[in-house]
């Protein structure tokens, strides 16, 4: 099958700022995929080159099999929902949504009616007549979402398209977004700087920094097996404990502890062991033995922090401090400051980053 | 967040203060509508209320060809501005370009230049073009247009660069993206979107070809000058009720201008959503 | 199938991204060269030049001499008398502008639209027939005479004076001092002025060490938008001002239309813009500053 969008290559520089640097992607047909990194990793440089909206320096870009990379916006199966959703101020909703087929030399009747039902299939049956500014800001999505879906593109590019509502209406849209999707059963191609909503959301998820492309995976493969510190720190919480490989099944600790972590790094590379603060397990010191393949650390509770549904717990080791969560429990029975205890995991909880 | 009212008699002090101030601005403007009702040879005393001095106005042939002049140099100078105004507004806000900056410069320097200097400029140049490359021109109807087109460019490019500086940028990539070409997105979404700095560019240049005095006086030619121009030569030879009632018509048309440019403005506030 | 993007494709792209920008510039860049940068050359040029027995102007034999005049008594008189003008009516302006501004600031929006608009109004109103609307009021047993007559102050004649004059101009450039001073005070935090009293400042003080410094780049703007006017003035004076008052603007028009020497009214006007450039930058620096 080919894919829908393959970048092969790919570079773009803004005079002496390499804002994408040399990626390679594929975003197969179909597929919910999200490209997620903090502001200037190149995530919407990449969107837009896809769009056409910008023009890549090198490298190939292919949209379902046919090379696009110098092929201006107006001559590309994609359309975009914008951030901010770029509506045209001066026209209806009906007018807005349906400028890309009169653009295209659809006859009004038709571009009409089809309008009206992409109006209808994001729920603003009614609303025709209005100008953006007279709609709310997730009225305001839906036309922008409309706007584009009615050109049936072969790829829909989405900006930060949540960035702008609020946290409910957000969860929301992502509900809406995500079965819209399942329905059409074309590829969205979606960029956030929101780890929670890239993991909620897609298939796939890419994540870049500073124009590279670190890992490319899916929800799952991204959170467990981050491929390096950035990918391991910026998608959720973690501790980083700095260590040296051993060997394959081992690595050395800062204060010098041999834990056992597989991992495929040469022996002496730095690297540091992951450990998301919910896999980790607290226990009082002394009370379990490092038996049955666990690995242990001792360390003093320094803080507890309350957070309704679940406690976090910053345990003082020897050489750092790292989290520990762990859901809510009655007072009585929780360990408070102070107290000595041990932090465990097992091979599975932790994985080794660069 | 603004400041907040002062009280007491601070407040009843600038209030006093702006009531003078508005006095100031309209008792001599009420004032000149006033006498030029009135049914005296001497400007300044009411002598009963008659329509005789605009009747001299609607009559005399000199007003009349100076006002055609004026009406006819307004309008061409004011549409062939707002064109090349708005393209370089275009050309400076939306592109890069080899001597972007010297033309910005060269473009903000009519607003800055004392009308006189200007005027001076202006009849040294139609005059000297005779002696550089032999080229005879009669002073008249086209200086003054050609004369105004070179300071209006500027005030209008000034108008529509800040309506385009402060547009979305984004539509334009949005109408692209919905596969209109460059030209059909200037069509269709650019040009709607700077119309009413357009619009607001053009009662700027029509007030100020209308206004104009000091620079036309330069380049008109006899038999050919402009309303404000003729004015101004009666004016210095003595106050006539004439000049009263063609005050109040010159007044009437600028006071219309401005409420257009103020309807304009509302348009503008009305249609935009992306501050 | 289209061809690869390479950096080449991306140069010639831009390259004709900047064609297109200049092909749009094009037009009016033409105008104003020929039609304003060129004749601004030529005065700079014919204030170097002669002039000859039959009052045209000798393009030859450059000389200094037009600059020099400007150091004769009467020039200097004329240069003093307008500079001294413009500046009694920007310090005129400002101290009817500032508390207006200031007052129009603190009104609610709809008073506010309301006189702004009424500002507006004189502002866009024909400047020549401002003038002559003071020059009916204060002719001779006009109605500001009979007025004060009334009033048993006796006839006044203001007319043909420097007084008219700076009236006039005040009437004219009123408005350029209103709107930034108005802007500058508009955009003050209220707070901060709050904070000012609560630090046991007075009203003077919270003006002359909060509200004034805050508002400081709305006065320098409207300082420069009228005293540049002002110093170039030459319809006002013409109308209002006797003979008695001839100023820069008047000088330089009758070095063209009456004296017949060219180079020294183009010298006059040359020094009469740089002036104003001087000032226009000094504009841009201190809005630079605090726009």
């Amino acid at each position: 099958m080919t894919a829908a969008v393959e970048i092969s290559d790919v570079t773009k520089r803004f005079g002496d700022v390499v804002a994408v640097d040399n990626i390679d992607l594929t975003i197969a047909d179909g597929e919910f995929f999200a490209m997620l990194g903090p502001s200037g990793c190149g995530k919407t440089t990449t969107l837009r080159m896809i769009a056409g909206l910008d023009f890549p320096t090198e490298g190939s870009l292919k949209i379902f099999g046919d090379e696009v990379g110098t092929l201006p916006p107006n001559k590309r199966p994609v359309n975009t929902v914008f951030q901010n959703y770029a509506l045209f101020p001066h026209m209806s909703v009906l007018d807005n949504v349906s400028f890309g087929l009169r653009m295209q030399k659809v006859d009004k009747a038709t571009a009409a009616a089809r309008a009206k039902e992409s109006i209808e299939l994001v729920q603003l049956g009614g609303y025709e007549k209005r100008r953006p500014n007279q709609l709310s800001g997730g009225q305001q999505q839906r036309v922008a979402l409309a706007r584009a879906l009615v050109n049936e593109p072969k790829v829909l590019l989405l900006d930060e398209p949540l960035g702008a509502l609020d946290l409910k209406l957000r969860q929301e849209m992502q509900g809406e977004l995500k079965s819209l999707q399942r329905d059409l059963g074309v590829s969205f191609v979606f960029v956030t700087h929101d780890q929670e909503e890239a993991l909620t959301m897609s298939d796939r998820i890419a994540v870049m920094n500073e124009g590279k492309l670190l890992q490319v995976g899916s929800p799952e493969e991204i959170y467990e097996r981050p491929a390096n510190r950035f990918v391991a720190d910026f998608i959720g919480q973690t501790n980083l404990i700095e260590g040296t490989v051993a060997d394959e099944t081992t690595i050395v600790l800062t204060n010098g502890a041999r834990v056992a972590a597989p991992s495929d790094h040469a022996a002496g590379t730095a690297v540091a062991l992951s450990l998301r603060p919910e896999r980790a397990t607290l226990t009082p010191a002394g009370a379990v033995e490092a038996a049955d393949g666990r690995t242990s650390v001792d360390g003093v509770i320094a803080g507890v922090t309350y957070l309704g549904n679940a406690l976090v717990y910053d345990v003082a080791l020897d050489w750092m401090t790292i989290e520990v969560r762990e859901e809510n429990r009655p007072a009585g029975d929780r360990p408070s400051p102070g107290d000595r205890v041990a932090v465990s995991w097992t091979t599975s909880d932790a994985s080794v980053v660069v | 967040m603004s400041v907040a009212k002062p009280r007491g008699a601070t407040n009843t002090a600038l209030g006093l203060n702006a009531f003078v101030v508005y006095l100031f601005f309209y008792a001599p403007i009420l004032l000149l509508v006033l006498f030029s009702f009135s049914d005296d040879n001497i400007v300044g005393r009411w002598g009963g209320f008659t329509l005789d001095w605009y009747r001299d106005f609607g009559e005399n042939d000199e007003v009349q060809s100076a006002l055609s002049v004026s009406v006819r140099v307004a309008i061409i100078s004011t549409l062939i501005s707002v064109v090349l105004g708005t393209m370089a507004a275009l050309a400076l806000e939306r592109f890069r370009f080899r001597g972007e900056r010297v033309f910005d410069a060269l473009l903000y320097l009519p607003v800055i230049i004392p009308d006189v200097t200007m005027a001076v400029m202006m009849l040294i140049f139609f005059t000297s073009l005779d002696d550089l490359i032999g080229l005879q021109v009669t002073k008249g109807f086209s200086t003054i247009t050609l004369s105004h087109v070179a300071f209006s460019i500027s005030f209008v490019s000034i108008v529509v660069r800040a309506r385009l500086a402060g547009m979305n940028q984004t539509l334009e990539e949005a109408a692209q993206d919905l596969y209109a070409t460059r030209w059909q997105a200037f069509r269709h979404v650019t040009f709607p979107q700077i119309m009413p700095g357009i619009a607001g560019g053009a009662l700027l240049a029509l007030t100020l070809s209308l206004d104009d005095v000091v620079i036309t006086q330069f380049v008109a030619g006899p038999g050919s000058t402009t309303l404000p121009v003729y004015v101004f030569g009666l004016i210095r030879r003595g106050v006539t009720p004439l000049i009263n009632a063609v005050s109040v018509v010159m007044l009437g048309a600028s006071i219309t201008l401005v409420l257009l440019s103020l309807l304009a403005q509302r348009a503008r506030g009305g249609s935009d959503p992306v501050a | 199938m289209t061809a690869l993007a390479t950096p080449e494709f991306e140069a010639a792209n831009e390259k004709q991204k900047r064609r297109r920008g200049l092909l749009l510039a094009l037009p009016s860049y033409l105008y104003l060269i020929v039609f304003f940068a060129f004749p601004l050359l030529i005065v700079v040029l014919y204030s170097f030049a002669t002039r000859n027995r039959f009052g045209g102007t000798d393009l030859s034999g450059w000389n200094l001499d037009s600059y020099a005049r400007l150091g004769e008594p009467i020039v200097r008189t004329i240069l003093f008398r307008s500079l001294g003008l413009a500046i009694l009516t920007t310090l005129i302006c400002l101290l009817l502008a500032y508390p207006f501004a200031y007052f129009l600031a603190t009104r609610g929006s709809t008073i506010r639209n309301v006189m702004l608009v009424f500002v507006m109004i004189p502002f866009w109103s024909n400047f020549l027939v401002r003038n002559y609307a003071w020059r009916v009021l204060l002719g001779n047993d006009g109605p500001f005479s009979q007025l004060t007559e009334f009033l048993g102050f006796g006839e006044t004649r203001v007319l043909f004076t420097p007084t008219a004059v700076v009236i006039g101009l005040v009437y004219g450039f009123l408005p350029f001092m209103i709107l930034p001073l108005y802007a500058a005070i508009e955009r003050i935090d209220g707070r901060v002025l709050e904070a000012s009293r609560d630090l046991y400042a007075n009203g003077w003080q919270t003006f002359r060490h909060v509200l004034w410094p805050l508002s400081r780049s709305g006065v320098i703007a409207g300082s420069i938008l009228v005293f540049v006017p002002s110093l170039g003035a030459y319809v006002t004076p013409e109308i209002l001002g006797g003979a008695k008052t001839t100023l820069l603007g008047s000088y330089i028009v009758s070095q063209f239309l009456e004296a017949r020497n060219w180079p020294a009214g183009a010298a006059v006007s040359f020094v009469l813009m740089t002036v104003m450039l001087g000032a226009t930058l000094v504009y841009f620096r201190s809005g630079g500053r605090n726009l």
